[in-house]
């Protein structure tokens, strides 16, 4: 198990234990966590589960492949940190992994 | 305003899968129908959402694209001679006094029919709308989300927001009759045909339009009509003039008007019984994804089976003296005959 938390955008945090090998959009969901959305379940084609993956974790979790990149365009309020949870694979390496929440998922 | 007046036995909203195959069942029992969808093509989430992504789940195919699924099911129903209208949203469905219902879209037609079938899967498929706040005040009247009649761009400052087909497609459309046009796009990269990537960086090198590179800030202006608005760069906010503005960030499923029907709904999902799928009013059913019951799964399967049932049902509604003799398509000739079979 590893351990990913979760700061929606009015500052909640939602500390889960997320199982290797699941995205940590499916995390978020599993657990319930609010500001999620997910419409099309992880296939990389909805821009409904867009997180901020801020500080040191930016450059651990990596940078967005092309195709995510793209559906970013259909993300509002894009950072750099930005990313789609459903294409983070849960892992080892990203215990203690915090993961922010935007205001609004469109 | 299309005044014209349609009349069929069956009524079907949604064109996704599920509304599909309700086609070819209704089909086979000589029912006619009309599909509505919000979308300009068939297949629903399929087409939508997952058109080249395999799925392994239907029968019969060890794996099958959302869009040949989709394309298989409009050649399977092809006998049918079902009429389909794209780029509508079903408004209104009002049961009559005489019986059956009269269902109106979004652009005033009218479509009379016995029977209606909800097959609105997630909801209609409706523009992302931009969490810019008061931005609702501005809509239908100087910010929009598609293109209905171009008049209302003429000399008019107009800024596209997004980097697709759509929105490079519009603005090539809008620049020669608008007074200023800008296109605002978060990033130097655009998933928009080469081609008209290349077109629009020509007029921007040519002085005709501007490019900015950043995301909407604020919106500004009084009465519904747009002034002014700010764009965030990397590092700066912009403020730019702007008299209509077209942000284009792809689709998400609303539920929409499906609530105001006056059908008993569940967290959103629409009540059904499982011998045929009706909902609480008389005459209207609900297959797919929009339904609910106990042991409900939102699967492509299980909507064809509510499919098959419904229209038994909805047989016994509109012919109540005709008996239904149960046949198999490989060895009833009548059924051969309605599918074409030679
Ligand atoms: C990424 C992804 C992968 C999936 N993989 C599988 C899988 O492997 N196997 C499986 O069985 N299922 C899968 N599904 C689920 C499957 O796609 C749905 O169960 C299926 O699309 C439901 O079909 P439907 O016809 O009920 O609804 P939809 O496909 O949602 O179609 C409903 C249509 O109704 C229209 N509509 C709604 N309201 C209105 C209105 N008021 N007026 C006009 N039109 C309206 C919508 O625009 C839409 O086109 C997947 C879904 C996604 C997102
Ligand atoms: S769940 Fe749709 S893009 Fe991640």
């Amino acid at each position: 198990m590893t351990k990913i938390t979760f700061v929606e955008a009015n500052g909640t945090v939602h500390e889960t234990q997320a199982e290797n090998g699941a995205s940590v959009m499916e995390t978020a969901l599993k657990n319930s966590v609010p500001g999620i959305v997910a419409e099309c379940g992880g296939a990389c084609t909805c821009a409904t589960c867009h997180v901020y993956v801020g500080g040191e974790w930016t450059d651990k979790v990596g940078a967005p492949s092309a195709m995510e990149e793209d559906m970013l365009d259909f993300a509002f309020e894009v950072k750099p940190s930005s990313r789609l949870s459903c294409q983070i694979i849960v892992s080892d390496e990203f215990d203690g992994l915090v993961v922010n929440i935007p205001e609004q998922q469109g | 305003m299309n005044e014209t007046h349609i009349t069929t036995d069956v009524v079907v909203i949604g064109a996704g899968p599920v509304g599909l195959f309700a086609v070819f069942e209704l089909g086979l029992l000589d029912l006619k129908c009309h599909l509505i969808d919000i979308l300009d093509r068939p297949g629903g989430q399929c087409a939508e959402l997952y058109p080249e992504k395999p799925i392994y789940d239907i029968p019969g195919f060890s794996v099958i694209s959302g869009q040949e699924l989709t394309d298989n099911l409009m050649k399977q129903i092809e006998p049918f001679g079902a009429v389909f209208h794209y780029n509508r949203m079903i408004n209104n469905v009002k049961k009559l006094d005489s019986g059956g219902f009269k269902v109106i879209d979004d652009e005033g037609q009218v479509y009379e029919c016995k029977v209606v079938v909800v097959a609105a899967g997630g909801g209609s498929f409706q523009p992302k709308r931009p969490p810019v706040p008061g931005i609702e005040v501005f809509e239908d009247k100087s910010v929009f989300y598609s293109v209905r009649r171009m008049e209302e761009f003429k000399d008019q400052d107009i800024v596209i927001v997004g980097g697709g087909d759509s929105a490079l497609d519009w603005v090539l459309s809008l620049q020669p009759l608008a007074r200023s046009m800008t296109l605002v796009h978060r990033r130097d990269n655009f998933r928009a045909a080469p081609d008209s990537v290349n077109k629009m960086k020509e007029l921007v090198a040519a002085g005709k339009m501007k490019l900015i590179l950043g995301q909407i800030g604020e919106l500004n202006g009084e009465n519904g009509m747009l002034s002014s608005m700010t764009i965030k760069s990397a590092d700066e906010v912009l403020s730019i003039p702007v008299t209509r503005l077209l942000p284009f960030f792809g689709l998400t499923m609303k539920l929409g008007p499906v609530a105001d029907w006056g059908l008993d709904l569940e967290n959103n999902l629409i009540t059904v019984d499982t011998e045929k799928f009706e909902t609480s009013v008389p005459g209207v059913f609900a297959i797919g994804d929009i339904n609910t019951y106990p042991g409900k799964l939102k699967l492509i399967l299980s909507g064809f089976h509510e499919g098959a049932l419904m229209s038994q049902a909805a047989k016994r509604i509109i012919s109540p003296d005709e008996r239904i003799i149960f046949q198999y398509t490989t060895s009833s000739t009548k059924l051969q005959k309605k599918l074409g079979v030679k």
